[in-house]
C-alpha cells in the first residue's frame, strides 16, 4: 500500500487529533485553538477534494483497518458517493465554524471546537465506513458531539429540547441495534458486501425475520432523517439551538438519507428475495407527507429557526420523493438535490442568526419591527436563500428540483410526486414571502431604529459564500449532474462494490 | 423450560416495561425505562451468537463447535456506549430540573412545583 492509499483514513484520523489538541490549548491559548480548529477545517477540505480526486476513475477502493481481510475485519470504502458526501461535509463545515468563530458564538463555552471536530469525525466516518456495525459506532460518536452542541450557550429552553433530543435518539439506537443483531444471527456477517450477498442466499424460513430486519434498519434512518411520522423531534431541537450549530445539522438528516441510498442498493438489492426493495411502499407516502408537513410549517412558522428547520424537513421529504422510486436516473436527480439542499438549509440558518442578531429583542420572532442595522444587506441574503430554499430560479433549487420531476417521470407514481413537487413549492414560496414581507419591508409604527445592532459586516460573508456556492452549483449544473450520474451508475452496480470490498481482502 | 424461552421471556419483559416507562411524562422515568430497553437490546444481542453451552468461545484447531465471540464484542461496545448515554441523560434532567423546576419532560410546569419537593 502506498501512501496516497492510506489518505482513506485521514478524514477520520484529523478531526480525531485535533479534537483532543484544541481542548487542551483551549483554556491556556483560545486563539491556538481556533486556529488549530479552523486549520483541521481547511486540511479535510483538502483531503476531501483529493480524495473526490481519486474516486473521479470510477473504482471502487477498500482500506481494510488493521490489515484485517474483509469480512473478518472493519473497511473503509472509498467511492464516489463516500468522496462527494466527504466534500460536502468538509465545505459546509468549513464555512461554518467561520461564522462561528466571526460572531463569537464558539466563545459561550470552552468545549465547542472540540465537539465540532469529534462531529466531523462521526460524519466522516460514516460515510466512508463499509460495515454496518462501524456505522452505528459513527453515528453514535457524531449523535453524541451533537448533544453537546445542540446545548452550547445553554438556556432552559435548550435544555428541555434537548432532553426530548436525546431520548429519541437513545431509542433510535437501540431500535438500531436490534436490527443489527437481527441481521448478524441471521446471516453471521455485518460486512455491507458481504450481507448483500448472503441474505441472497437465505432460505424460504428466514425471509420474514430478514423482512423485519430491513424495515427496522430503515425505520431508523427515517428518524435520522426525521420523515413524518418521526419527525417531532426535528422542528424543536433545531429551533432551540444556536443557528450556527443548527446550519451544521443541516446535513444530519442527509446522513439518515445517505444511509438509506447506501444500504438499500447493496443489501436489500434485487437479489435480497422477500426483502427485496423492503422500504419502497412505505418511504413514497411517508416522503409526500414529509415534504408536505414541511412547507406548510414554513407557512405557519413564527420565528425564522422555526421557519428554517421546517424548511429542512420540507427539504428532506422532496429529496426523499426522489429517493423512494429506487431507479438510477431518479438517484441521480436526488444526489443532486441533497448537495443543493443541504447548502440552502444551512444558509437558511445563517442569515436567521444574522438577522436575529441585528434584531436587538425582537430576534427571530416573524413579526414587524423598527428598521435595523443592514436591514437591506440581510433582506437580499434572505431572499436568496429562500429562493435557494424553495426551488426558483435563477439557484440551483430550481435545476435539481426539474431534474427530479424529469427523472421520476418514467417512474409508477408520477403524477403523484408531480403534485406534491410543485404544490409544497408553492406553499414554500407563500410562507417565505410572508415572513420575508413582515421582516423587512413592515416597520413598526415606532420608527426609532434598533440601537445598539451595528454589527460587524464580516458576519454576512459566511451565508453569502453559501449562497455563491449554490450559485456556482447552478452554473456548473452540467458537471454536477455527470457527477450524480456516475455516481448512481456506481450506486447500482453493487457487484461491484462486493467485488471490490471483497477481493481487496485477500492481497 | 427451554433456555431459549427463559432468555426470550426475559427480554420481552424488559421491552415492555422499557417502553411503558419511556413513555411516561417524567424524566426519572424515561431515563429508567431507557435503561430497561438498553438491558433487553444488550442481552438480545448477547443472544445472537445462538446460545450454546459448554463450548470454547474461539477457535481452535481440531474444535469443530465453539460458541460465535463476535456478539460478545458487540454487546461490549453497546454496553459502553449505552451507559455513557445513560450518564449523560441523567445529567441533562437534572440540569433541565433545576433550570425550570419541572421534571415534566415537555417542561409543563407542576401544580405544586419546586425543586427538592418529593413527589412519588
Amino acid at each position: 500500500m502506498t501512501l496516497l492509499d492510506h489518505l482513506v483514513i485521514a478524514p477520520v484520523v484529523i478531526p480525531a487529533i485535533i479534537a483532543p489538541l484544541t481542548l487542551m490549548v483551549m483554556r491556556r491559548r483560545r486563539h491556538v485553538g481556533v486556529a488549530l480548529s479552523l486549520a483541521g477545517c481547511v486540511a479535510m477540505l483538502v483531503v476531501a477534494l483529493a480524495l473526490f480526486g481519486i474516486a473521479q476513475d470510477d473504482a471502487i477502493r477498500a482500506y481494510p483497518l488493521g490489515g484485517w481481510p474483509a469480512p473478518f475485519g472493519i473497511v473503509l470504502v472509498l467511492d464516489r458517493l463516500s468522496a462527494g458526501m466527504l466534500v460536502l461535509a468538509a465545505v459546509l463545515a468549513l464555512v461554518v465554524m467561520l461564522h462561528a468563530v466571526v460572531t463569537a458564538v464558539d466563545r459561550k463555552g470552552w468545549h465547542f471546537h472540540p465537539l465540532f471536530q469529534f462531529q466531523l469525525l462521526g460524519l466522516n466516518g460514516a460515510f466512508l465506513t463499509g460495515d454496518l456495525f462501524n456505522l452505528f459506532v459513527f453515528f453514535e460518536v457524531l449523535l453524541i458531539a451533537s448533544y453537546g452542541l445542540m446545548l452550547h450557550g445553554q438556556g432552559a429552553a435548550r435544555l428541555k429540547a434537548g432532553v426530548a433530543y436525546v431520548v429519541v435518539n437513545i431509542v433510535g439506537s437501540a431500535l438500531f441495534l436490534i436490527a443489527l443483531g437481527l441481521l448478524y444471527g441471521l446471516t453471521g456477517t455485518l460486512n455491507m458486501a458481504d450481507l448483500g450477498q448472503r441474505i441472497a442466499a437465505l432460505g424460504a424460513a428466514d425471509q420474514g425475520l430478514i423482512r423485519l430486519a430491513g424495515l427496522l434498519l430503515l425505520a431508523v434512518f427515517a428518524l435520522k432523517a426525521a420523515v413524518v411520522p418521526l419527525h417531532l423531534w426535528l422542528p424543536r431541537t433545531y429551533a432551540a439551538t444556536a443557528p450556527v450549530v443548527a446550519a451544521l445539522f443541516a446535513i444530519m438528516t442527509k446522513v439518515g438519507v445517505y444511509a438509506m441510498i447506501r444500504v438499500v442498493p447493496l443489501i436489500f438489492g434485487d437479489a435480497a428475495g422477500a426483502a427485496a426493495w423492503v422500504p419502497a411502499p412505505w418511504l413514497l407516502p411517508a416522503a409526500v407527507l414529509t415534504a408536505i408537513i414541511g412547507f406548510v410549517g414554513v407557512l405557519a412558522a413564527r420565528a425564522m429557526r422555526e421557519q428554517a428547520a421546517f424548511a429542512i424537513l420540507g427539504s428532506t421529504g422532496t429529496l426523499l420523493l426522489a429517493v423512494s422510486c429506487w431507479t438510477q436516473a431518479t438517484t441521480a436527480a436526488a444526489l443532486f438535490y441533497l448537495v443543493h439542499a443541504t447548502l440552502a438549509g444551512a444558509a437558511l440558518f445563517l442569515v436567521a442568526d444574522v438577522t436575529l442578531r441585528r434584531r436587538g429583542q425582537y430576534g427571530d420572532a416573524i413579526v414587524p419591527s423598527p428598521r435595523f442595522a443592514g436591514q437591506q444587506a440581510t433582506g437580499l441574503l434572505f431572499l436568496a436563500a429562500t429562493i435557494a430554499a424553495v426551488g426558483l430560479p435563477p439557484l440551483s433549487g430550481f435545476v435539481a428540483k426539474l431534474f427530479i420531476l424529469q427523472t421520476s417521470v418514467t417512474a409508477e407514481p408520477w403524477a403523484l410526486i408531480w403534485a406534491t413537487v410543485l404544490g409544497t413549492t408553492l406553499i414554500g414560496v407563500v410562507g417565505f414571502a410572508r415572513s420575508g414581507s413582515t421582516l423587512f419591508w413592515k416597520a413598526a409604527d415606532d420608527a426609532d431604529p434598533i440601537a445598539g445592532a451595528d454589527r460587524s459586516r464580516a458576519e454576512l460573508i459566511a451565508p453569502a459564500t453559501l449562497l455563491a456556492l449554490l450559485a456556482l452549483l447552478t452554473l456548473g449544473a452540467g458537471w454536477a449532474t455527470a457527477q450524480a450520474e456516475a455516481t448512481a451508475a456506481q450506486i447500482y452496480a453493487p457487484d461491484r462494490y462486493a467485488a471490490a470490498v471483497l477481493t481487496e481482502a485477500t492481497r | 423450560m427451554s433456555l431459549e424461552f427463559l432468555i426470550a421471556s426475559g427480554i420481552a419483559v424488559l421491552t415492555a416495561g422499557g417502553v411503558y416507562l419511556a413513555l411516561r411524562g417524567r424524566t426519572f422515568q424515561v431515563v429508567l425505562g431507557l435503561t430497561l430497553l438498553s438491558y433487553a437490546v444488550n442481552l438480545f444481542l448477547f443472544a445472537i451468537g445462538r446460545l450454546v453451552v459448554d463450548r470454547p468461545p474461539l477457535f481452535a484447531k481440531g474444535v469443530t463447535d465453539y460458541a460465535d465471540p463476535l456478539p460478545q464484542a458487540l454487546v461490549l461496545t453497546a454496553i459502553v456506549i449505552t451507559f455513557g448515554m445513560t450518564a449523560l441523560v441523567v445529567i441533562l434532567s437534572l440540569r433541565s430540573f433545576l433550570e425550570s423546576g419541572s421534571d415534566q419532560v415537555d417542561g409543563i410546569a407542576d401544580a405544586v412545583p419546586g425543586p427538592g419537593q418529593d413527589r412519588a
